[in-house]
């Protein structure tokens, strides 16, 4: 144990984040070799640069953060893709290189991160260092290509090859994120690349779409396309904004009011949000997508929240010490008062089998408060609960055993006493899935 | 307005309808038109303007539904001329949106033809050259058809404000949100209006293709449109629903939240509070008790006189409740309604003692809705009072528990639109209610508490 102690503390890259120390030496390496080149070459059409280079840096200082954590530079990306895709400005060819283009594009984000570094808020040299390499590709392609009389004076051909090497940055950036996250979060990689995409599709098009807008509108007006572009867009980044902050809002709100129970003695304090990171974590490991993913969040952090109705908190809080009807009537509750929201309903349904043995239930259990019972049979067999159920079932329970401690003992005695309940009552699946993610999280603490 | 409303529709508006609709139809009847080529063009950007129209968001039932319209429009304008928009603005009649009535399609078709037509003559009045631009006509394209924007925008708010004056229902909220929300609404119409330009310089280099270009980052918006409303519904539903789960538990507070909530909003309306600060208080109406779960139930059920102690449990619930919500990330003026939403303007309230100007706007808002809800509703040791007895409670303690100025503006309010009292709670015998046997929000019978002496 104080070997392999020692070794964390001495290689920390080793353990993570070793796919984005190896991302911004790339992003390095192509900027060090593009800048020697420019710098060798001399700045060709300075104007031009610098325009491109200012709108860059302002798309830089708006950045946008996504649902999930995700930042993004919509308008810098546009501004880049379309300063690599440049044809003609006005009437006048343009002449600069590939490596120009890194060049110009690095100056402008490294000049619009300065003002998020000043007021405090991290770097984020990984999206940078994405950014960058994804515009680099497309410039390596096009800027050869620009010179071509073939591409030059052919609107179709010219249309063609940017729409594509537009889609080839994007999905190029979609990649390399999703890798990013596998690195950070433990998802899988086929998963993380799915979420990416679909997070990221509807602004990504839409900033491709801009971005070939503006190497076309250049030709006729000039560089009065960059800033007669950036307001529409700017609307659009506007309308993210708001809908990613409302969706933060409300997952802030889901987990405050899950507390209540907390305050109100009926649970442990800090089981709702234990409980929803160990369901987050095991779910993850399970290869559940991201809307899903969100879903289980709100059902774990909900998942006690019956017990208000309560008259009085069960002692300790630990559900799984009661009964099976009153689990049964706490999560039914639960599930009546997320089901008046109604927008939840897959969720008041993860809430509501929360209790269920994995294997389903053989009969209609006894319905509550005259409400009839569920036939819970299909074809002959049993109906599964939800995979979300079948995982809150086993984190909760887990952390009805341990609670707060970190002791790894009582970790993994909990991890066998729920193994050796696999049979019928735990998914031996979300088991092993959460003793891995057990033993992981033991090792970091050391 | 709809089909089956517009046989309720007003002289008045039939008549401003009419108006609208005769005067876009004289205007561009009597042309000048232009070659085969115009009218393609007038075909293809009309093509586009029915494709905006048919998706449009619906932003109020029933009433209003916003599309990027003025893009198609605006870009007619620069290359077609006046009555070529115009001609364009008219094709919103084959709009494939079901909603509106007969009466609305009119109605928007001359709207819109209108705004396009008088676009289009401000852009040649300020010295823009109608035809497709080429590199010689930037920048200085850009100022005319900037104006075009801002006339092309008035005009069709003007016409929409007086449409809606004259047609919808006198009730509070119906005169008041299209105000607020106008301003955001030009100001996303001039943001559109910019790809306009953008689809007439485009028409030089890419023709017919320019406006599928410039579809896609217009779509990509709308949907972040639709998604903020869904999720904002989504949002409200869920405090909602939790907000009543917490007050569940006892039989006679069922439904206080949210009478607060509303209250609290009567008043901030009337005093004329920002429609953002407005969302806020609505928020820290319906949060403003989710400490009370942190008191003891025993407590809350004893009948006779509190112990110190128990006394100090109650005044405790506005922290509680603030370290609930602290950390959701709405205006800081809600969390401090919620901690100090009893604190009484002679400083004899609780946790702080504030007194006068020190408590937030906001708790002194929410304080008088509270105690008018808890006045008007049921209680275990009295029945609900009628509305006049509970104003004239809150006049008596205007002054030393509550702001008058929000006493008044809460009783204007009231006479106005009228207070929806509570049913009394039909009693059921159940493990899983309790009933308070005093209420800490009731002003008229405050808390007994045992002398420590």
């Amino acid at each position: 144990m104080t070997q392999r102690r020692h070794e964390l503390r001495r290689f920390p890259w080793q353990v993570r984040d070793s796919g984005l120390l190896l991302l911004v030496v790339a992003a390095g390496v192509v900027l060090f070799a593009s800048v020697a080149q420019t710098a060798v070459q001399g700045l060709r059409d300075p104007r031009i640069a610098v325009a491109f280079g200012v709108l860059i840096a302002f798309g830089e200082v708006l950045r946008l953060n996504l649902p999930g954590d995700r930042e993004t530079a919509p308008i810098g990306m546009a501004g880049a893709l379309a300063y690599a895709l440049l044809i003609r400005v006005g009437d006048h060819s343009v002449q600069y290189t590939a490596e120009q283009v890194v060049t110009v594009t690095a100056i402008g984000m490294i000049v619009g991160a300065l003002p998020h570094l000043a007021v405090g808020r991290p770097a984020k040299i990984g999206g940078m260092s994405i950014r960058l390499l994804c515009v680099a590709c497309v410039a390596f392609i096009f800027r050869p290509l620009a010179g071509n009389s073939a591409v030059a004076y052919h609107w179709g051909l010219a249309f063609s090859v940017m729409t594509a090497l537009a889609v080839l940055a994007l999905l190029l950036e979609a990649v390399l994120t999703a890798l990013l996250r596998v690195d950070e979060q433990r998802a899988r990689f086929r998963v993380a690349l799915v979420d990416e995409m679909r997070v990221q599709l509807p602004l990504g098009a839409a900033v491709g779409a801009s971005g070939l807008l503006i190497a076309f509108a250049a030709e006729v007006m000039g560089l009065a396309a960059l800033a007669v572009f950036t307001a529409p867009l700017l609307v659009t980044q506007v309308a993210f904004r708001r809908y990613a902050g409302i969706r933060a809002t409300y997952l802030q709100t889901v987990r405050a009011l899950a507390k209540v129970t907390e305050i109100g003695g009926y649970v442990e304090p800090g089981h709702s949000e234990r409980v929803s990171r160990l369901a987050i974590a095991v779910g993850r490991e399970l290869g559940i997508h991201e809307p899903q993913l969100l879903e289980l969040e709100y059902a774990a952090l909900m998942h006690d929240i019956g017990q208000l109705s309560l008259a009085d908190p069960i002692p300790g809080g630990a559900t799984v010490l009661v009964s099976r009807q009153d689990q049964q009537r706490i999560a039914e509750l639960g599930a009546d008062v997320i089901q008046q929201a109604q927008v939840l309903g897959s969720v008041a349904e993860i809430v509501r089998r929360q209790n269920e043995p994995y294997r389903g239930v053989e009969v209609a259990h006894e319905g509550y408060r005259g409400r009839p019972g569920r036939l819970d049979r299909w074809d002959g067999e049993p109906s599964r609960p939800p995979l979300s159920s079948r995982i809150i079932k086993a984190a909760n329970a887990f952390d009805d055993l341990v609670g707060s401690s970190l002791d790894p003992g009582r970790a993994a005695a909990a991890v066998q006493q729920l193994r050796l309940d696999t049979a019928s009552e735990y998914d031996p699946e979300a088991v092993e899935a959460l003793s891995r993610v057990v033993n992981r999280r033991s090792v970091i603490q050391l | 307005m709809r089909g089956e409303d517009s046989a309720r529709l007003s002289w008045a508006a039939r008549l401003y309808i009419g108006g609208v609709v005769l005067v876009a139809t004289v205007v561009l009847v009597r042309g000048p038109f232009g070659d085969i080529r115009w009218w393609r063009n007038v075909a293809v950007l009309g093509l586009l303007l029915v494709v905006f129209e048919s998706t449009a968001t619906l932003l109020r039932p029933r009433q209003l539904a916003w599309s990027p319209n003025s893009s198609a429009t605006l870009a007619a304008a620069v290359l077609l001329g006046p009555v070529g928009a115009g001609l364009v603005g008219a094709c919103t009649i084959f709009g494939m949106r079901r909603g509106p009535s007969i009466a609305q399609r009119a109605f928007n078709t001359g709207m819109m033809a209108l705004s396009a037509y008088l676009a289009g003559r401000a852009f040649v009045a300020m010295g823009g050259t109608v035809g497709i631009p080429n590199s010689t006509s930037f920048p200085k394209v850009i100022g005319p058809f900037a104006v075009a924007a801002v006339v092309h925008a008035a005009t069709n708010h003007t016409l929409l404000a007086g449409v809606l004056w004259l047609t919808s229902d006198r009730d509070f909220a119906g005169r008041r949100a299209p105000l607020g929300m106008s301003v955001k609404l030009i100001a996303s119409d001039l943001g559109y209006g910019a790809f306009g330009l953008l689809i007439a310089a485009l028409w030089g280099v890419a023709g017919v293709f320019a406006p599928v270009l410039i579809l896609i980052p217009l779509f990509v918006a709308r949907w972040a449109v639709t998604q903020i409303a869904e999720q904002q519904q989504a949002y409200e539903a869920t405090v909602g629903a939790l907000c009543q789960a917490v007050e569940t538990k006892d039989f006679y507070t069922r439904g206080h939240s949210d009478r607060v909530s509303r209250g609290s909003v009567m008043i901030a309306r009337e005093i004329g509070m920002r429609g953002e600060r407005v969302e806020a208080i609505r928020y820290a109406g319906m949060l403003h008790d989710v400490g009370k779960l942190g008191v003891p139930t025993k407590v809350l059920q004893k009948t006779g006189k509190l112990t110190e102690e128990e006394y100090a449990a109650i005044q405790l619930h506005p922290m509680r409740g603030l370290d609930i919500v602290r950390e959701i990330g709405f205006l800081d003026e809600a969390l401090a309604g919620i901690m100090h939403h009893h604190e009484r303007i002679d400083g004899r309230g609780y946790p702080m003692g504030l007194a006068g100007g020190e408590i937030p706007e906001f708790a002194r808002v929410l304080a008088v809705a509270d105690a008018f809800d808890s006045m008007t509703s049921t209680r275990s040791y009295r029945g609900a009072r009628p509305v006049e007895e509970a104003v004239a409670e809150l006049r008596k303690w205007a002054g030393t528990q509550f702001d008058p100025a929000f006493v008044d503006a809460f009783v204007a309010a009231i006479k106005r639109d009228g207070w929806q009292s509570p049913e009394p709670p039909v009693l059921a015998v159940d493990d899983l209610t309790t009933v308070a046997a005093q209420d800490h929000d009731d002003p008229s019978a405050p808390l007994r508490v045992i002398d420590s002496l």
